[in-house]
């Protein structure tokens, strides 16, 4: 393992690299176009071997993903916002044709109006297609996972695409110090990809994805969904494995801080969820009972964990760098129905905030998390969400 | 030209699929994949040629198929060739074969975009001149006139000239092909296979569904196409054109069958023709054809 | 087995995760059923030019060494393309019930 100091873009690029990945279609968008900028130098100066398509869009990147990955080649590509809109229908088929693609979505607003800084309306509007989905908190944590979500992707329990999220500009852009792995490092832990099932073959042919009819539709979907849901306890094997290699650990999908005796919990995804640290430090000085919860993997969403979590604490403060629009913040919904049956009724509070970039600082967490500690010790629950610095 | 007794008896489009009766599309396929003897990976956007294979778990086709999304097929098969060439495989052929829809239309920029980069690869356009699939809609490659399910009064624009469009991508290999001329059609993926790079084989494939035309009667409308000069036969390989040996004859208009033949035998034109003869729509067509040989003689040959 | 396909699945257990499909002969079925009319070969007309066989859709017509056709009627579904290509005009189209039994 070694040290350098370099963006989340091109740690991405470098990960591409350590993973020996086979094929890369990818179209350029802000914040993510730094990771094909760089993966094309990788190809042209020979350090990565693989397969660079300089594609025409994000739509015909997601089925260059697809034609490559049902071929059998470990198939990476990167994009972000209106360019993961695109790729909409594509998204759709990977996960039903159960191709383990690996995709580094860098977390930008969806326009109207035009604007490159972080919101995770683009992710979070893909949480129902069956994709894994995580969030990560620094450009060390963005390379190592994903190195990880190909071993987690083709795992056969698995065999399902894996988005890795990274906040637009905080992350991808910023530099930071972070250990790299050689590709010979990374063979321990991950080796070539095999497809388990099918694959394009003139030797031995099948056809992939003619029609189905109902009496069958609903056992692909359930196979889908139990591909999904497996990689909860897969990811939790894999990290095993990876910190035992690598002595890397980033806290399985839900990443805690000073949670065991917390009273309430802040839970984010993404950068917001680190700087919370520095909030819980100042909070728990000034004697507030505090943990921050960060949470990494969305989908499949660690009901288990949030459940325990629920079980001791009073109430969560859960942070949405999204808006389901006409409905709170997606995460907080989740985290609301996953505690509904259970017998603990922890106060559950919807913030939505930090959109389009705008920051969420340590006084800005601070205030949110006070907010809900507030109604724990008065029991009012208050408004379903709460749209945070509103002006 | 092959002769028929030369041609390989082995079949990959297997008997017993869900083809309409007097698919033309089966004729097409069957001669490619002979010529291609079955070193292909086949991509398929959505169209009729996604419905022929039958319902899983079993394919009425012989060879690998990758089916994939409508706009997508070109695209899907930059992918497919990019992974055989991360395992060192490339004699295997990578085939698009999409319908016009999916290709004049929603299919274009991964058409083009494939082109550009040059991609090794084959495209097939297999043209029935509408959405056949969805139930006989217009599409960017229906002709001028002929009626369908979004044009019930008759197409009010030509086709869009497809053929132009790709040779300013300059493909190594370009041809149009006729399901009535299957040895013809054979030969043209003979060489298509033989020859590196972005390449296209438009084939023209009448559709008894669509077009409304007594099912037995695919071959001859096709030569009717050819005959009238409506439909033109030829090849280029790089920038060499060559007008194919079925249309020759008719690059002469005083050779050429009348319009009318063509059109009269399709129910989508009926209504030239009945209640009342519309000769200024007839008329219209008519002129197109010579229009379409000026554009290709002065163009590509 | 990688692209091992159970072509009569019971139940789930035996259905793959995605839907890939094995090449057969009748994935639809014996389509010979769809047919109104037969096609009926004259073999004392026939010369075995094999014209027969080029444009049939169904790739049901096989050809003995010496050319001559055999038209599995399994899986014709009656088209009547052969009948019209044929330039000796020695495929009978027959509707069977009317015009006389069936035989191939
Ligand atoms: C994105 C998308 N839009 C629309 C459709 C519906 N659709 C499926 S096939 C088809 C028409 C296909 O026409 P063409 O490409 O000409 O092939 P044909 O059916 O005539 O063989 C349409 C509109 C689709 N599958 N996907
Ligand atoms: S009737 Fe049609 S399907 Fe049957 S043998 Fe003749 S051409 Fe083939
Ligand atoms: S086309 Fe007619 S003459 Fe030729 S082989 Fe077939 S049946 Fe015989």
């Amino acid at each position: 393992m070694k040290t350098e100091l370099m963006s989340a873009n091109y740690a991405a690029a470098r990960a591409v690299m350590s993973a020996r990945v086979e094929v890369v279609p990818a179209y350029p968008i802000t914040p993510a176009t730094t990771i094909p900028e760089q993966i094309a130098l990788l190809n042209e100066t020979g350090q990565w071997p693989g397969q660079f398509i300089r594609v025409e869009s994000e739509h015909s990147a997601m089925f260059a993903c697809i034609g490559a990955s049902s071929t059998g080649a470990r198939t990476f590509t990167a994009t972000s916002s209106n360019g993961l809109l695109l790729m909409d229908e594509g998204l759709h088929w990977a996960t039903a044709a159960r191709l383990p693609i690996v995709l580094a979505n860098i977390n930008r607003s969806i326009s109207p109006s035009w604007n490159i800084h972080v919101t995770h309306d683009d992710s979070m509007s893909k949480a129902t297609s069956g994709w894994i989905q995580f969030y990560v908190s620094s450009v060390d944590e963005f390379y190592h996972t994903i190195i990880q979500a190909f071993k987690l992707a083709e795992d056969e329990r698995v065999l399902m695409p894996v988005m890795v999220n990274a906040d637009g500009f905080v992350l991808s852009h910023t530099l930071s110090t972070y250990d790299y792995l050689e590709p010979e490092e990374v063979d321990k832990f991950l080796p070539p990809y095999k497809p388990p099932h099918w694959v394009m073959d003139p030797e031995n042919p099948v056809s992939h994805g003619n029609i189905v009819f109902p009496e069958h539709y609903q056992e692909f979907r359930y196979a889908m969904h139990e591909g999904t849901h497996n990689a909860m306890k897969v990811y939790e094997e894999v990290e095993r494995e990876y910190k035992k290699l690598f002595g890397k650990y980033f806290g399985g999908p839900i990443d805690c801080y000073k949670c065991d005796d917390a009273e309430v919990v802040f839970t984010s995804q993404g950068s917001v969820a680190a700087e919370a640290k520095d909030a819980i430090d100042e909070l728990r000085e000034e004697g507030y009972k505090v943990g921050n919860a960060r949470m990494r993997m969305i989908r499949p969403f660690p009901v288990d964990r949030i459940r325990e979590l629920g079980s001791r604490v009073k109430g969560f403060a859960s942070l949405d760098r999204s808006v389901s629009y006409g409905y709170g913040g997606p995460v907080a919904n989740d985290i609301r129905a996953t505690m509904y049956n259970t017998k603990h009724r922890p106060i559950i509070k919807s913030y939505i905030g930090g959109l389009g970039g705008r920051d969420m600082t340590v006084p800005d967490i601070k205030e949110v998390i006070l907010d809900t500690v507030k109604a724990v010790e008065t029991g009012e629950t208050g408004p379903e969400e709460t749209w945070h610095d509103l002006r | 030209m092959v002769a028929t007794k030369d041609m390989p008896l082995k079949e990959y489009v297997l008997k017993g699929n869900a083809a309409c009766a007097g698919c033309q599309d089966m004729v097409a396929l069957r001669h490619a994949h002979k010529a291609l003897e079955g070193n292909v990976i086949q991509v398929v956007p959505a169209c009729c040629t996604s419905v022929v294979q039958g319902l899983w778990p079993k394919s009425g086709l012989g060879i690998p198929v990758l089916n994939t999304a409508f706009p997508a097929a070109a695209a899907t098969a930059s992918g497919v060739r990019a992974a055989l060439a991360a395992k060192g495989k490339d004699d295997t052929t990578v085939m698009v074969w999409a319908g016009d829809g999916g290709t004049f239309d929603i299919g274009i920029q991964a058409l083009s975009g494939a082109f550009e980069r040059r991609t090794d690869f084959l495209y097939v356009c297999y043209n029935n001149q509408v959405y056949s699939n969805t139930g006989t809609q217009r599409s960017g490659g229906t002709p001028l006139h002929a009626k369908t399910t979004t044009t019930w009064l008759g197409k009010k624009e030509p086709e869009k000239l497809l053929d132009f469009i790709v040779a300013m991508h300059e493909p190594v290999y370009q041809a149009t092909a006729n399901t009535a001329y299957p040895r013809d059609l054979y030969d043209k993926f003979l060489k298509a296979k033989e020859i590196r790079g972005p390449k296209f084989i438009h084939i023209f494939l009448p559709c008894p569904q669509a077009w409304n035309y007594p099912v037995e009667k695919g071959v001859e409308l096709g030569k009717l196409a050819v005959e009238t000069g409506y439909w033109i036969q030829w090849e280029r390989v790089g920038t060499e054109f060559t007008l194919g040996r079925q249309s020759k004859r008719f690059q002469d208009p005083e050779k050429r069958k009348p319009i009318e033949e063509f059109l009269k035998m399709q129910g989508r034109f009926s209504h030239l023709f009945r209640p009342e003869r519309q000769d200024a729509k007839i008329q219209e067509l008519q002129d197109y054809v010579q229009y379409r040989w000026d554009l290709l003689m002065k163009t590509l040959a | 087995m990688v692209n091992e396909v159970n072509i009569d699945p019971k139940s789930r257990a035996d259905m793959p995760t995605t839907s890939y499909s094995k090449p057969v002969i009748g994935a639809t079925g014996k389509t010979g059923s769809w047919r109104t009319f037969t096609p009926k070969i004259d073999y004392d007309e026939c010369s075995r030019c094999r014209t027969c066989w080029l444009h049939c859709p169904e790739a049901v017509i096989t050809l003995d060494e010496d050319g001559t056709p055999h038209i599995d009627l399994d899986y014709c579904k009656g088209c009547g393309c052969c009948a019209e290509v044929c330039p000796k005009k020695c495929i009978a189209m027959i509707r069977v019930g009317f015009d006389e039994e069936e035989s191939a």
